[in-house]
């Protein structure tokens, strides 16, 4: 019969029509920006910098090494050295990065800063709503805005922070076994050598050591 | 038929010329053919795309493809970056199916430096990359019904299913389309278990959404009136041109990489490839209906039998990857056709050369030898059933 298949589509127009009223996988659209479906939680865009504890510039986990930066697709990230050393999470002096800016609106969210990066300072944002009226400082990102915290970091991808933590941790602990041993040989060896203890004391204090993160 | 020698030359100007075309006198038949620019913003072009078209009446005699607006110089920065930085501009190729074009460049730089990738990625990869075909083939049909004057209802349809498929890419990658998974032996992270049993609750819904689909257009009477004995690809043609994928087989040409060259483990799947009979229009958008409901078959046999294990090659390297000198091509049954990836290393931490050869672009070739002696509209849905995105045609 002519018109069969039409009549065919028809009926599964009006399926699905009907059914949107009764079930939610006929429905599948949502109000957005009253309604938000809930976040996924490997989802990444934009990349920012993990700081340890509550001052951003004391904890800043990155040591200006410029990996990012050469490894970077599109070049978005600038970075400049600082002249002084801080200590970083294990009490390591290190340099920091002075300057540390994104232009996300170059960034193309491919993630390889963060797969590159050695020290877990740079990891993926879920923010979207990024709208601004100033096309090229609005979009240009300095360290002030890209500074985020580790406890923020647990909230958007908490798996995966708690893995980082644990890396971190687990260095840490390695680090301070290191210097307890050679501190432990340096005191060994001051007692062995009575005389010269009166000279220079070994150094056995690493300094002041800072908190890995919010996990623990 | 134009004479070539009717082309821009010979033709003279009749009257005043209209605002997107000109008249040109046909000399044999002495009708008057008018020049008409179909795009380059055209919504049935799918993209920034422009036809150059000739008519005589609303018969097509001649027929250009214009392409190069979305031209990105890809090739060329491939050259330019590191290996694994040319990894993210693959998924702006065919942006449709990203995780496709991630695998084929991961296995072209894969046979350049001799990498194993490991079993469990080889399972991941596959589930992807059929997840891939599925939710692009569904939304090549729409598309093309959505050509066909049915603004909405088959594509949205089309849209539901594939927003699921891309829920998982998201859950799994990161991104819902600049997926950049793939990593050179193996994949970047390793699939839960949550979310191997996400995607076997969205596989076991496919068959339904294919039934759906299939109720819903194949015998629908419009469409088999617009898309029957429309824009004939013969097979000789098609071999000739270098057509490849749903296209090539849907003039009956059987050829499907997975069974030629048996990359990766698809020799273990057991599926079938479609063949179409008269290469026209409804062949094409049908062999996309079938092909989808084969790559469900070969996902459901690898989500059974999926291992554990890594699913990165432990010696293989981040940074400072430098393959040794030689060349690969790497080349695998994408959506839409043979995607190849050609590299030629210097022993650099950047290949030596870079080219892509992309399905669409090779497919677009013969859209003249298809369209001749058929309306404007038809041209449309001709172009529709080519299935081209032009991130990849153009680069």
């Amino acid at each position: 019969m002519l018109g069969e298949g039409i009549l065919k589509g028809l009926a599964e127009t009006a399926k699905n029509f009907a059914g949107s009223y009764v079930s939610k996988e006929r429905l599948t659209t949502v109000q957005y920006p009253e309604e938000r479906i809930a976040p996924i939680e490997a989802t990444r865009d934009f990349p920012f910098l993990v700081y340890d504890g509550e001052d951003w510039q004391a904890g800043l986990r990155c040591v200006a090494c410029q990996i990012c930066e050469k490894e970077c697709p599109p070049k978005c990230i600038y970075i400049e050295k600082s002249k002084d050393k801080k200590p970083d999470y294990v009490g390591k002096p290190q340099i920091y990065p002075a300057r540390f800016d994104i232009d996300i609106s170059v960034c193309m969210s491919c993630q390889i800063c963060v797969e590159v990066c050695p020290f877990e300072a740079i990891k993926m944002d879920t923010v979207f709503e990024l709208a601004t009226e100033d096309r090229f400082g609005g979009l240009l990102l300095d360290r002030s805005k890209l500074a985020k915290s580790n406890e923020y970091y647990h909230t958007i991808h908490p798996t995966e922070a708690a893995e980082v933590d644990a890396r971190l941790a687990e260095e840490k602990a390695k680090v301070e076994a290191k210097a307890r041993a050679a501190a432990e040989a340096a005191a060994a060896k001051a007692a062995a050598a009575p005389a010269a203890a009166a000279g220079a004391p070994a150094k056995t204090e690493p300094p002041a050591v800072k908190p890995a993160g919010g996990a623990e | 038929m134009t004479n070539p020698a009717t082309e821009y030359a010979v033709g003279q100007r009749v009257g005043d010329a209209r605002l997107d075309g000109r008249m040109v006198v046909d000399p044999d038949s002495g009708t008057d053919l008018l020049e008409v620019a179909m795009g380059p913003h055209h919504p049935s072009t799918h993209g920034v795309f422009r036809m150059d078209v000739a008519l005589d009446g609303e018969r097509i005699t001649r027929l250009k493809p214009v392409f190069g607006y979305l031209h990105r110089n890809h090739e060329k920065l491939g050259e330019g970056h590191t290996y694994l930085a040319s990894m993210p501009y693959t998924d702006r190729l065919d942006y449709i199916c990203s995780l496709t074009n991630n695998w084929a460049y991961a296995l072209a730089v894969e046979k350049l430096a001799g990498q194993e990738v490991p079993e469990r990625a080889e399972y991941l990869r596959v589930i992807v990359g059929e997840l891939t075909r599925v939710q692009n083939h569904a939304l090549s049909v729409g598309f093309l019904i959505q050509d066909m004057g049915a603004s909405g209802t088959p594509l949205m349809y089309a849209f539901r299913e594939r927003e699921k498929i891309l829920d998982l890419f998201e859950a799994l990658t990161g991104s819902r389309m600049m997926c950049n998974y793939m990593r050179f032996g193996g994949c970047r992270v390793d699939a839960t278990s949550e979310w191997l049993d996400e995607v076997r609750k969205v596989v076991a819904g496919l068959p339904q959404f294919a039934d759906e689909f299939e109720q819903l257009l194949c015998t629908n009477e419009i469409l088999m009136a617009r898309t029957q004995g429309v824009g004939v690809l013969r097979p000789e043609v098609a071999v000739s041109a270098g057509v490849t994928g749903p296209a090539l087989r849907a003039s009956g040409v059987i050829y499907d990489i997975r069974k030629v060259d048996r990359y990766s483990i698809y020799d273990r799947f057991k599926f079938k490839v479609p063949l179409g009979e008269h290469g026209d229009v409804y062949d094409r958008f049908m062999i996309r209906l079938l092909e989808l409901r084969e790559s469900i078959k070969i996902l459901e046999q690898a989500l059974k039998e999926i291992p554990g294990g890594p699913v990165m090659d432990p010696k293989a390297k981040i940074r400072n990857f430098r393959p040794k000198a030689g060349e690969a091509y790497g080349r695998i049954e994408a959506p839409k056709g043979e995607l190849g990836f050609y590299l030629i290393s210097d022993g650099g931490p950047n290949p030596y050369r870079y080219r892509v050869r992309p399905p669409s672009f090779v497919n677009l070739t013969i859209l003249e030898d298809m369209c001749l002696g058929h309306n404007v509209a038809d041209v449309v849905l001709i172009l529709g059933s080519v299935d081209i995105v032009l991130g990849e045609v153009d680069r």
